[in-house]
């Protein structure tokens, strides 16, 4: 497949990254060959192979119930752009 | 029933928070109302490097719930990542179940006492596990155009129980709503608390119009969010539906010419609202989480999952109505209270070997006192054997219905027992010759009301009736007055 600008404009729309005209001219060639570099897998020939739902071989992980203890506030919030005493603060959410 | 020139569609999703006490992928904790941002740690605020582990608790509460709604439980199943951004959402993505979920393709029946509808199996796509957002708190302070984040509820397990669109009227899916809430509660798999959010409903909606031409023509489907309780889900689809038919005569659009709707329901103006759509959200690129590991269950673990899940609300209505005689009305009201009351009403019904009376004394007496108060069956000062000393003395004749009921607002002001209140009050079986004797004595001191009921007067002998209950306030007033009108006719 070939990407196109209208693939990379909505794969930036979808990852709330706004990007200058400019940039969107450099990336799309630039993404287009990652796409096609992880084609060449499209080679290989997978008929009779069973298909992987995850890379491990594990299965049933558990752990139990029991409580531990959280972050501190202060921590938790200290990689935050904006916050105050208590939330992360973000701009205004629409709709609601 | 069928007078509206449409059918209404109706299908439910219902998002259930599972009793766990720590998150689905991380040992903090879930309980409600912490102060905000105290209950997070690196997995479920997202930080790089964290590695998210099942809790074992809610994968065993979800599959408990799939098997009671009649789920199939494929043997593997994986966890996928379900991207978007949203600003409760702090990785970026919620951990979802997208092509493989733990379970699908159940029921749930449902039916009306009152037979408001014709019983029906409605039909459950699928119920799947995944965590909870976070939540946006509204900033109150004036100016301030920033909205909070309380990350605290993040990553709160959640079973997504999604329905097939089979139900046809508000009523069925209130109905609907009900029985699963009811099964969930006696599951104890939720606490099912709407207020608190752990019980959230989304309905899908819309008509199927006949033409009258023997077609049917659907109209677009609109998505209902924002409904705070049962009634509101009710209210919300009777009015969405009036809208659509409005909406459809004006414009005549028929479901695809317009993409899905998502509309908010104001349970203060009673309308529904159309929301912002959230641009190409649902490009949600879903793929497999490479940090969970996928879960096996065997068939002989969905067997023995099944035969812990105890008796469910359906077999137990079914039960009761068998055993006790009681009918479909009365069964559902006792079920519908919880375990406690089933068991109260049991154990009264066998003490008494009297269904149908144990149902009305549990109903009308028992029930009625607990809404008055507020309390729980379990803390009821009279216990269903204590009650059916009571019920008994009623079945034997030692006193009637409204005395009864008078002993039994004493025992529950007291906390006697029967036998001991109605010492006090002086009740005791009136013997039966002697209750004979009283009767013959009061008429042959009235000629007058003899005379009138031999003329065809028969309640004349209430008087006699009242006579007698002053004179001994143990006698039963049917007795004495079959006891009256046999003596007249001898005379
Ligand atoms: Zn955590």
């Amino acid at each position: 497949m070939t990407l196109t600008r209208r693939d990379v404009e909505k794969v930036s729309l979808l990852a709330r990254l706004r990007l200058s005209a400019a940039e969107l001219e450099t990336m799309t060639p630039q993404l287009d060959k990652i796409v096609h570099f992880v084609e060449q897998l499209n080679e290989l020939h997978t008929d009779g192979v069973e298909p992987m739902a995850h890379a491990l071989d594990l299965r049933n992980i558990f752990a139990d119930d029991e409580p531990r203890p959280s972050l501190d506030r202060d921590a938790a919030l200290s990689n935050a752009p904006k916050r105050d005493d208590e939330c992360y603060r973000v701009p205004a959410v629409l709709g609601e | 029933m069928s007078e509206r020139p449409y059918d209404i569609v109706i299908g439910l999703e219902v998002h259930v928070q599972l009793k766990t006490r720590t998150k689905l992928f991380c040992r903090c904790s879930t309980q409600f109302g912490l102060s905000p941002n105290t209950s997070t740690c690196p997995v479920c605020i997202g930080m790089p490097g964290s590695l998210p582990v099942m809790n074992r608790e809610a994968f065993g509460l979800a599959l408990k719930t799939a098997v009671a709604i009649n789920c199939h439980i494929p043997e593997f199943t994986k966890w996928d990542r379900k991207q978007y951004y949203y600003p409760d959402l702090p990785k970026g993505y919620q951990i979802s179940q997208y092509d493989l979920p733990m379970s699908e393709k159940g029921w749930l029946e449902i039916s009306d006492p009152k037979g408001e509808f014709e019983p029906k199996k409605v039909g459950i796509t699928r119920a799947h596990l995944e965590e909870d957002a976070g939540k946006s708190l509204h900033d109150e302070v004036a100016g301030k155009a920033d909205s909070r984040i309380d990350l605290n509820r993040t990553g709160t397990p959640l079973l997504e129980i999604v329905s097939e669109p089979d139900m046809r009227s508000p009523r069925e899916a209130k109905a609907y709503l009900t029985e699963l809430k009811l099964l969930l509660e006696y599951l104890d798999v939720s606490d099912c608390n709407m207020q608190e959010g752990s019980l959230r409903v989304d309905a899908n909606v819309n008509l199927h119009i006949h033409n009258g031409e023997g077609q049917k023509i659907a109209t677009p489907i609109v998505e209902i969010k924002n409904m705070n309780s049962f009634r509101a889900v009710e209210r919300a689809l009777a009015y969405e539906a009036q809208r659509q038919y409005e909406v459809y005569q004006e414009t005549g659009r028929t479901i695809g010419q317009v993409p899905k709707q998502t509309r908010g329901w104001d349970d203060q103006a009673m309308v529904t609202r159309g929301q912002r759509h959230k641009e190409e959200s649902s490009d949600y690129r879903y793929f497999p989480d490479p940090d969970l590991c996928p879960v096996i269950t065997t068939a002989a673990e969905v067997e023995a999952v099944r035969n812990n899940l105890g008796e469910l609300p359906a077999q137990l209505r079914v039960r009761l109505e068998s055993t006790y005689g009681i009918t479909p009305y009365d069964s559902d009201v006792i079920v519908s209270q919880g375990r406690p009351t089933v068991e109260y009403f049991v154990t009264l019904a066998e003490a008494t070997a009297d269904g149908k009376r144990a149902s009305n004394w549990v109903q009308q007496e028992v029930l009625r006192v607990l809404n008055e108060t507020g309390g729980a069956i379990s803390d009821f000062p009279v216990k269903a054997a204590g009650l059916a000393v009571l019920v008994k003395a009623v079945i034997d004749g030692e006193l009637d219905v409204s005395r009864a009921k008078e002993v039994f607002n004493d025992m529950v002001a007291t906390g006697k027992s029967a036998a001991a209140i109605m010492q006090e009050r002086g009740i005791e079986k009136v013997d039966s010759s002697a209750l004979k004797a009283l009767c013959a004595e009061l008429l042959a001191a009235s000629p007058r009301i003899v005379a009138d009921v031999k003329a065809g007067k028969e309640q004349a002998v209430g008087a006699i009736v009242g006579q007698a209950k002053r004179k001994n306030p143990n006698v039963s007033p049917g007795e004495v007055r079959a006891i009256c009108l046999e003596l007249i006719q001898e005379m």
